[in-house]
């Protein structure tokens, strides 16, 4: 294939902006193409996959003659002086690692500041997102806020309305809790068909980090909050955009809505909404309202624009969902995944991220022949509510085709759906909340590509 | 037992150390947090609900909305809000019958390619909230009510919605919220809000069942992306680790190729802060055109001279790169001499 190509025809724009009528008609008949120039793509990569696979092959797996130079031959690092302490900092990963990188997906926005980076969702381990690899979603760019000037306000159906600063807020109790964020929009590029390449691309809006800070409902509680009666709560950032969302109270009185400063370890990162966040617990992204400078109690929601107007589900009856917020048990498998590339048949781990936004992961199956048959994988510990779950599973790869699938299910017995099952209910142009069994085909040659079924 | 009175005696007095540290639950975190005075409050409470609690004072025509929206807003949306460049646009899809109805027919039909604005929102707080938080997108929070309310009677007649010589107020809004044209197309009625505020369903709306033998019959059809769009994304095996059990995929040639084949110049050093302080590039690109042209671009156009990029910059341009005019840039009058020596010099051979 010439690195030329650059059609990116068949991605779908990013929440707010959507194809025109000749684009979608396009995805469509590209899409009906791929199915079509499977056969034949599939044979032609066969045929080229002998030397492909040999050529990725970099490490050599047999010994030869009196054995392996890398063995046989002592290294630099074996036989000098290494470097000192604190050559660097702030360490950074290995310079081999340089291409485990956070991605915009080409085609997706128009600017970069209204934007989306994905994580490499390929390239990880366990449960917890690197700080420098969280997924990043601006709405009107991003900004290094001094925490000194920062201030929280808390208003509305209060006795007194407050003012804290953040060293203020830092000395009141704090609780530290691994918590996922998704956003609504993941995966919602397949929603029609399959439009992206690699799990990054697909599943990336996806993170999980360790948020250090102080429950929400402490502060309200500070202010003389009137909590009788039915409340809304309005979460507001202090930048530019200054993003709003209506916050489930049921989350607040539970406790588990925090007001948070620390993300695994440290504070929290700028594109992550330093100095000040709100975590909200198994719901989508949009409501983690960045550089967060107001709280305001309420008897009514709030009608802002992400959840009236963007974030809606538009359902075949032409209504649009309004105030969707929970994301739903969803998995997938993280490796072998689309994009990549087996180095040869045998063992495989097969390995992945589950999780839903209503409690704790119970059991994920794995398929390998496209939903036929299933096996319960290994949940590995900890296993927490409303966090990313890692599980693993034993796979030996003949060599033949084989599709990859994987299937949450979480504590209150929801079972994640099939695409079939989804679109049956919600139609194709819901946008968000794409939860469906992702499929990864290995073919032949060893390569990963990302396919729907049907 | 001698020690059993002193053994009393420790219990009490760790009995009294606990009851010391036993504290009130709120009250107990003294010098924390400060009353917000009247006039903080108002600075930040901005937010406007659908029952228009929160909307000050005022009002604005749709001929004074026409004004500001050309100065201030066509540049990314659109003389008519109609522009999919470089956002969703804002008018467009709703009819009258639709503003009898209160639900957008188009809507329905799964073949209508774009959802605008007044395609979907519900409450016109939302606009109005919207607009006056975060609009225009380089200088959010710089209109006034009265703008707010010129802007959005703009838009509301572009919709058809009002007519020409109408002015919106805080008075007649919710006259005009009766004729939203999809005011009555919003549900709560699913199970993905956590509480019971909306009276929503209970149980989710997909319900599977996890099958484990002989589920589905093979699938039919497997859809994958088409072969011309395999190096879409750039070169996957740059984006997957170099080490483990699998590599990337080679669907485009290595970036570090890419790097190597492009000659080293003796370009000027880009300004990158000065064009981010001053927003540049939330329209220009470096080498990518945007809502207005690539720097690139307008280096190749204008090469050495400056004092013509520096008046383009000051006074605003139209009709050179396209439909879609610069407004007049309110930068100091270094950071713009900078930017246009910048691009005067950066032309290449």
């Amino acid at each position: 294939m010439s690195g030329s190509i650059q059609q990116t025809g068949q991605v779908r724009k990013a929440p707010e902006n959507f194809l025109d009528a000749q684009g979608v008609r396009a995805v469509f008949a590209e899409a009906g193409k791929g199915r079509r120039d499977f056969i034949r793509n599939a044979f032609a990569a066969a045929v080229a996959g002998t030397a492909a696979t040999s050529s990725a092959l970099a490490q050599t797996r047999t010994a030869v003659g009196d054995g392996d130079p890398s063995i046989l031959n002592l290294p630099a690092h074996s036989t000098g002086l290494g470097q000192p302490v604190v050559t660097d900092g702030y360490g950074k990963p290995s310079k081999y690692e340089a291409n485990v990188q956070r991605r915009q997906s080409p085609g997706l926005t128009p600017t970069a500041q209204a934007s989306v980076s994905f994580a490499p969702l390929q390239s990880l381990f366990g449960i917890v997102t690197p700080s420098g690899l969280h997924f990043e979603r601006h709405h009107q760019g991003w900004w290094d806020i001094d925490p000194s000037k920062h201030r929280l306000m808390v208003n509305g159906m209060v006795k007194t309305p407050k003012v804290f600063t953040l060293d203020e807020l830092m000395r009141l109790p704090s609780v530290s809790r691994f918590h996922f964020i998704e956003c609504g929009a993941n995966t919602g590029m397949e929603w029609g068909n399959v439009a992206v390449p690699t799990a990054q691309y697909t599943h990336g809006m996806l993170s999980c980090s360790e948020f250090t800070g102080v429950p929400l409902i402490t502060l309200l509680e500070m202010a003389g909050a009137d909590l009788k009666g039915e409340r809304f709560v309005l979460a507001e950032g202090a930048d530019g955009s200054s993003m709003t969302r209506t916050i489930p109270m049921s989350l607040i009185r539970s406790g588990e809505v925090l007001v948070a400063y620390g993300q695994n370890g440290e504070m929290l990162r700028p594109e992550q909404g330093y100095p000040l966040r709100l975590v909200v617990p198994g719901v989508q992204g949009v409501s983690w309202v960045k550089y967060l400078r107001r709280i305001e109690l309420g008897d009514q929601p709030y009608g802002a624009k992400d959840e009236t107007v963007h974030y809606v589900d538009l359902m075949p009856d032409g209504q649009h969902r309004q105030y969707t917020s929970i994301q739903e048990c969803k998995s997938v498998v993280t490796t072998p995944s689309g994009g990549q590339m087996l180095l040869d048949k045998g063992f495989y781990n097969i390995t992945g991220l589950a999780w839903s936004g209503r409690g704790k992961v119970k059991r994920v199956d794995v398929s390998v022949d496209g939903g036929r048959n299933w096996r319960t994988a290994r949940l590995e510990s900890p296993v927490l509510s409303k966090c990313l779950t890692r599980f693993n599973i034993d796979w030996v790869w003949d060599g033949t085709p084989a599709i990859i699938q994987s299937r949450a299910i979480d504590d209150t017995g929801y079972v994640q759906p099939s695409y079939k099952q989804l679109r049956a209910v919600r139609g194709t142009r819901s946008i968000y909340h794409n939860n469906a069994i992702q499929s990864w085909q290995v073919q032949a040659n060893g390569e990963v590509a990302n396919v729907q079924l049907s | 037992m001698s020690s059993f009175p002193k053994r009393a005696l420790l219990l009490l007095v760790l009995a009294c150390g606990a009851a010391a540290w036993a504290q009130p639950k709120t009250a107990g975190y003294a010098g924390i947090g400060r009353d917000a005075t009247p006039k903080e409050v108002a600075a930040w409470d901005i937010d406007v609900r659908p029952d228009f609690k929160g909307l000050p004072p005022g009002s604005g025509s749709v001929t004074r909305g026409q004004d500001l929206w050309e100065g201030k807003c066509a540049s990314c949306h659109g003389v008519f809000g109609e522009s999919n460049q470089v956002f969703s646009p804002i008018v467009g899809g709703t009819t009258a019958e639709d503003i009898k109805s209160g639900h957008v027919a188009r809507l329905k039909d799964p073949a209508f390619p774009g959802r605008t604005t007044l395609m979907k929102v519900t409450s016109l707080s939302t606009v109005w909230d919207y607009v006056y938080r975060a609009m225009p997108w380089n200088q959010p929070k710089s209109l006034t009510p009265d703008d707010v309310y010129a802007v959005t009677a703009y838009m509301l007649n572009l919709g058809g919605i009002v007519p020409d010589d109408f002015t919106l107020s805080d008075k007649n809004i919710r006259e005009v919220q009766a004729r939203m044209p999809n005011r009555n197309g919003g549900t709560t009625a699913h199970a993905m809000w956590p509480g019971s505020e909306f009276g929503r369903a209970t149980k989710p709306d997909v319900s599977a069942v996890a099958c484990m033998r002989d589920c589905v019959p093979a699938a039919s059809t497997v859809a994958q992306l088409p072969p011309h769009a395999r190096g879409s994304h750039g070169n996957l095996a740059d984006q997957n680790r170099l080490v483990g059990a699998q590599r990337g995929i080679a669907t485009a040639a290595p970036a570090a190729a890419a790097v190597k084949t492009s000659a080293p110049t003796a370009a000027p050093k880009v300004p990158v802060a000065l064009l981010e302080k001053n927003s540049c590039t939330a329209c220009h690109g470096m080498t990518q055109k945007l809502v207005g042209p690539a720097f690139s671009d307008i280096a190749k156009k204008y090469p050495g001279q400056t004092d013509h990029l520096l008046q383009k910059i000051k006074a605003g341009s139209t009709g050179v790169w396209g439909a879609i005019p610069m407004p007049p840039q309110t930068l100091g009058d270094d950071d713009a001499k900078a930017i246009a020596r910048w691009l005067a010099d950066s032309a290449g051979p």
